[in-house]
């Protein structure tokens, strides 16, 4: 049977964001999967170059406005690991606080979307819903319903108000109410799980030579979690890691439900802590020293790493970033190939893939002969080869021979 | 024009792209018509095709690779069409002022925009105020 392509994108109606997808097909079913990125590009590294270490952290917030603050949370752990920083036990509580109510809300919305995606617009109405309040409580604590500003180096930019405390705990109880009835409608909803069941599988092997991370991995049974590895801030609260084995998007729905449960738990030991540990809560930091630092934290979508070097001044000299999707986006071939065409969009939602967050490079087109595309690898090695032979006269300059040797 | 300024208040269907935001404003949109702020009862919608919109919503810093094509959705649409950009991004820039793969800041080095809601990003409330205050500018 002859091939047919089906070209998705780049602005389509279902895609929220900007991206190319090119399928194969052979009838039914998909053969072979391709992508095309950067459209989103905005150069975040290069403008935090030119940015102080605080200014740079409200730039990292905007790489992405979903999971906004695991961007500033591996970002502050990598600044603080050039000097070792201390962070005092209220900011710590803060940021889990925070980052767990994020990924509450992050889950919700995704859970939406796959409804959505699937037909289910009653789930994707509920699901945002029930995301409403979580986002009323972050304009209480930090004044904005996305993009909270709470991260500084060495701590938190503002204090918890703890007269706020019984106004989260109905929120949390709803939350927990809902996700429980989700998870049993998943359960048993025969159309749900037949719909889902078996369907885009990420075998185990699949996830760990394309280096998933999140709960992607998670569900096909890889047992990671950055929050629990790395411990730091979260070694204050307990929770539980969890894995499933299946790796299909039945799995991955089921992770995520969970995990929305003992976020909720979570915060309510942050909750309980909040009265008891007082005191200072940001280490003011004035000088980062010569250095490198890294920092990673557990995203909804998985784990988030930051790189920073630091030459002493007030800005970073080089900011490396590299987000989770970036290695849950190529998991599409191997979870996307073979299965029908009308399951490979849920699959392909499934692994809640973020694009503004992963266009960290640009691809450099010579606009005089489209043909050709460089990327800056090759521009990079031709411009050698063609000095070598400007300067040495020789395809082969000194140190090629010292190889040779 | 006035006849059809009259129809339009009735009822106005707004097309939504994402030129390469931080997918904040984009999110709050989509928040719009879910049931926290429900815009469909105002009979404001979200369609699936730019030639079928009224309004057309941009978000984000319009990259270099985004451009031709937002302008390509531009001019496919049937007119008068409306443009808003929503977030500083498409007003200022805001953060991303410095950026090398910028385009449209602001917008209308790209297309011709009849409003702007700010923020970062700016609450559904603000965008419903927004989207009701160019319509009353209309005659």
């Amino acid at each position: 049977m002859s091939k047919c392509r089906i070209p998705l994108g780049p602005f389509h109606p279902l895609l929220e964001e900007a991206e190319f997808f090119d399928i194969k097909v052979e009838g039914e079913k998909v053969v072979d999967i391709e992508m095309e990125t950067g459209w989103m590009h905005r150069g975040h590294e290069k403008i935090s170059e030119t940015k102080s270490y605080t200014q740079s952290i409200f730039l990292v917030e905007r790489i992405c406005g979903i999971c906004s603050t695991s961007h500033p949370f591996a970002a502050a752990h990598a600044m603080e690991d050039v000097d070792n920083v201390e962070i005092p036990e209220r900011a710590q509580y803060i940021r889990i606080f925070i980052g767990e109510m994020e990924r509450i809300h992050s889950h919700l919305l995704w859970l939406g979307l796959a409804g959505h995606f699937i037909g289910y617009d009653t789930l994707w109405m509920w699901a945002w819903k029930y995301r409403e309040p979580v986002l009323q409580i972050f304009e209480k604590v930090s004044g904005n319903r996305n993009h909270y500003a709470m991260f500084r180096v060495g701590g938190v930019s503002r204090d918890f108000d703890n007269a706020l405390i019984p106004e989260i705990h109905p929120t949390l109880d709803m939350l927990e109410k809902k996700m429980l009835m989700i998870a049993g409608a998943a359960q048993d909803d025969p159309v749900l799980r037949s719909r889902l069941k078996g369907v885009g599988v990420l075998t185990k092997e699949a996830a760990i030579n394309y280096c998933a991370t999140g709960p992607t991995a998670r569900a096909s049974g890889v047992d990671i979690d950055v929050r629990r590895d790395d411990g730091l801030e979260y070694d204050l609260v307990d929770f539980p890691v969890r894995v499933l084995h299946n790796g299909d998007v039945y799995d991955k729905l089921v992770v995520r439900v969970l995990e929305i449960i003992d976020s909720v738990n979570i915060v309510r030991q942050c909750l309980e802590a909040f009265p008891k540990v007082g005191g200072e809560y940001l280490n003011k930091v004035k000088h980062i020293s010569p250095g490198e630092g890294i920092g990673r934290y557990e995203a909804p979508r998985g784990e988030v790493f930051h790189y920073i070097r630091s030459d002493g001044s007030n800005r970073p000299l080089r900011h490396k970033v590299r987000a989770p999707s970036f290695s849950n986006i190529p998991t599409y071939k191997a979870s996307c190939v073979g299965i029908p065409l009308a399951d490979a969009l849920i699959t392909l939602a499934a692994v809640d893939p973020c694009y503004c967050c992963t266009e960290r490079s640009i691809r450099v087109v010579d606009k005089n002969n489209k043909k050709l595309e460089h990327n800056l690898l090759t521009m990079s090695r031709e411009k050698t080869a063609n000095l070598k032979k400007a300067v040495a006269g020789s395809e082969k300059t000194p140190i090629d021979r010292i190889f040779e040797d | 024009m006035a006849f059809y300024n009259k129809i339009i208040k009735k009822s106005i269907w707004v097309f939504h792209v994402s030129a390469s935001p931080c997918n904040n404003c984009d999110i709050e949109i989509l928040d719009l018509i879910t049931p926290g702020y429900d815009v469909e009862r105002f009979g404001i919608k979200l369609v699936g095709s730019v030639r079928h919109a009224d309004v057309l919503l941009v978000t984000g810093v319009v990259s270099y690779k985004v451009a031709p094509r937002i302008k390509q959705l531009y001019e496919q649409a049937a007119k008068p069409l409306f443009v808003i950009g929503i977030g500083t991004c498409t007003a200022g820039g805001a953060t991303f002022k410095t950026s090398y793969n910028k385009a449209g800041i602001p917008l209308e080095n790209v297309i011709p925009v009849n409003a702007y809601v700010t923020g970062c990003p700016p609450k559904p409330e603000a965008m419903i105020d927004g989207v009701l205050k160019l319509l009353g500018t209309l005659k």
